[in-house]
């Protein structure tokens, strides 16, 4: 770009590595320039991100009581599935026993619930999204008693940990709480 | 060439202000072809064509289709019972998708065998790249149209592959989505992009074939024409042939069309879109298949040596390497080291490109497979193929393969093919 600032040969402003002041110009207006465009071109690309309506979808409560021991339900919050489980008192001892290190995602079960015999996690894999299979009494429960994706077989045990398969993390536990003994709100 | 002739004083009137009428004698009627193209040399004027019935079909769905989650998958229903003749434009449609992808995965393996991705056709071949990639995400994001379960779990499976980019990947899912699952931004978003696509396809197509007409075509003995004896004007030899294989395609479409309508799609898309019930199998459209299978190929962490530090997990592995099978063919040109293009001069290269058309087909057999054994580890062979080829034996053959004689000229072989064992060029294979 010097080749035509410079056109007029040996004009003023030359320093000895041949910039010119017509080049600190260019670069300045060009900088000035990108960075106009860039913050022209941001609210263009945030309108995609999830809009005011949909961020302000609220949260979701849930009535406990009717969920027997060893059954589990599925709601919708903010448009995802959320497994319950009421666990048995065997589930827990299986999930509290395992040792850290054969985890893929190590975190001990007392972590990931409140209530001990209330498993309350999104249930979408952490691989690609699907919904794994384990929460009606028929379904495949994988190899570790929990919960199975048929999508590319990942397998999560009874705290809902990845155990076997390519989904990197644990069922995410949302953030929740208990308004009272058998209510817990979600968000 | 002489330019346009014509009589007709309005043309000329008109041709004089706006010369289309001579761009348009000039690439199409005597452009100058070489003499010996076979029939391999179809698919790119196919694929063209359809591009159009894509467009022109797309255009009439448009017109009948809502794209809200409350209304997407009643609306195409409608199209195929209530809408005069929607069944028909609704399948040339479908089918025209998989129809496009045969005829381009045909004239790109053509690519592959003849070495027409070599100087000076570079630029040529990137462009087909953008092209491919384009049309796949335009297949992806109309298959979510109609809103069925496969529509919705393969959207969601895809979007999440994004999740796999360190630090950012969550917040670009939730972007792509426009929310926190899949739902009707995204389905509306999907819309607008799967209807403007198609037209950015034809752009690049206009520039892919101004690149094409920079040099001509290439030619199934690999060499440059030697002058005009090695020529024959496009129209009306090719254009005559050009013709007779839309010919068959037509034929093989209509079968499908109206025989098999449903045979290259999967039942599970005429149940409604459900985003609590994932389908037992998820498996993509046939035409995506070897690159899924790829994607599932990476079941294990790669990590610095005796340390376990993760450097790549599984998930973004599979993600890099479905993406890089893709982007590697950006460098082929400089990949092959050898300068001689075609297979029939290339004893070795000649079988291997065999070997790989086995492996992208396994590809394809394994993608559509549950993710159990064996197929998990013949993915994996497949997959480890498909790199080796283009990241190892092509720059090694470029070394190591003795190629056979190269005939004078393209009319040499057909002159004197009479026993002669210059080439296995059928003569006059094709005027
Ligand atoms: C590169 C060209 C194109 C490709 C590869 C393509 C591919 C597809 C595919 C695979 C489907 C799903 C078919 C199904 O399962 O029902 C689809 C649906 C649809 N496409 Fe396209 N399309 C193209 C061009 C267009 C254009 C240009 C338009 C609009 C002008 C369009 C409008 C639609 C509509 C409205 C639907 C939903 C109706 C339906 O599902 O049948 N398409 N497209
Ligand atoms: S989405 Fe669950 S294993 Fe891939």
């Amino acid at each position: 770009m010097a080749d035509s600032a410079n056109a007029g040969q040996g004009g003023a402003g030359h320093d000895d590595e041949g910039t010119s002041r017509r080049d600190f110009l260019y670069l300045a207006v060009g900088a000035v320039g990108a960075v106009g465009a860039a913050s022209a071109v941001w609210p263009l690309i945030d309108s995609l991100n999830p809009a005011a309506d949909i961020r302000a979808l609220a949260t979701s409560r849930v009535d406990l009581s009717p969920i027997e021991e060893g059954q589990a339900i599925t709601i919708t919050w903010q448009g995802k599935p959320v497994f319950i489980r009421h666990r048995t008192a065997e589930e827990i001892e299986t999930a509290e026993e395992v040792p850290l290190d054969d985890l893929i995602d190590p975190e001990p079960d007392a972590e990931r619930v409140i209530e001990p015999q209330w498993l309350v996690m999104v249930g979408i894999c952490t691989h690609l999204g699907c919904i794994p299979l384990g929460q009606s009494s028929s379904d495949p429960k994988g190899d570790f008693g929990g919960w199975f994706c048929p999508c590319h077989g990942s397998h999560y045990d009874t705290s809902g940990r990845i155990r076997k398969g390519p989904a990197p993390r644990n069922l995410d536990v949302p953030t929740y709480e208990f308004a009272d003994d058998t209510t817990i709100v979600i968000g | 060439m002489s330019g346009l002739k014509t009589n007709n004083r309005v043309i000329k009137w008109f041709d004089h202000r706006l010369p289309v009428f001579s761009y348009v004698n000039e690439h199409l009627v005597d452009y100058p072809a070489p003499r010996n193209l076979n029939y391999m040399w179809n698919f790119g004027s196919l694929a063209g064509i359809a591009l159009v019935i894509m467009i022109a079909t797309g255009l009439l769905l448009a017109m009948q289709y809502t794209p809200h989650v409350d209304h997407a998958f009643d609306s195409v229903e409608r199209i195929m019972r209530d809408v005069n003749f929607g069944w028909l434009i609704r399948y040339i449609h479908m089918n025209g998708a998989s129809f496009f992808f045969i005829v381009v995965y045909l004239h790109m393996f053509r690519g592959l065998y003849y070495g027409s991705y070599k100087a000076p056709r570079e630029i040529l071949w990137g462009l087909g790249v953008i092209i491919l990639l384009l049309m796949m995400g335009t297949a992806f994001m109309g298959y979510v149209l109609p809103w069925g379960q496969m529509s919705y779990w393969g959207a969601t499976v895809i979007t999440n592959l994004f999740s796999a980019i360190p630090l950012v990947g969550d917040s670009i899912v939730s972007w792509l989505w426009g929310g926190f699952s899949v739902d009707n931004p995204t389905l509306n978003r999907f819309f607008g992009l799967h209807y403007l696509l198609p037209f950015v396809i034809a752009a690049v197509v206009f520039l892919h074939l101004w690149a094409l007409h920079r040099f001509g075509s290439n030619n199934p003995l690999g060499i440059d024409a030697k002058g005009p004896q090695d020529k024959i004007p496009f129209h009306p030899y090719y254009t005559v042939k050009d013709m007779f294989g839309l010919g068959i395609f037509l034929i093989l479409f209509a079968l499908f069309i109206f025989y098999a309508p449903n045979y290259m799609g999967h039942p599970d898309n005429y149940i409604e879109a459900d985003p609590l019930v994932t389908p037992a199998h998820i498996v993509p459209e046939w035409y995506f298949l070897p690159f899924y299978a790829m994607l599932r190929a990476i079941t294990f962490d790669i990590s610095i040596p005796f340390t376990g530090i993760v450097l790549i997990d599984a998930k973004l592995g599979g993600v890099l390497t479905m993406f890089g099978s893709i982007l590697l063919l950006f460098f082929l040109p400089w990949l092959d080291s050898s300068p001689v293009r075609s297979s029939r001069f290339r004893p070795l290269h000649k079988q291997f490109f065999w070997v790989l058309v086995v492996a992208c087909l396994v590809l394809g057999y394994v993608g559509a497979k549950p993710p159990e054994q064996p197929w998990v580890t013949i993915g994996q062979i497949a997959t480890a193929y498909y790199f080796a080829h283009f990241l190892i034996i092509l720059p090694l053959l470029g070394r190591l393969e003795r190629p056979k004689p190269l005939p004078a000229s393209i009319s040499d072989p057909v002159l004197k093919s009479d026993g002669s064992g210059a080439s296995q060029a059928k003569p006059m294979e094709k005027a």
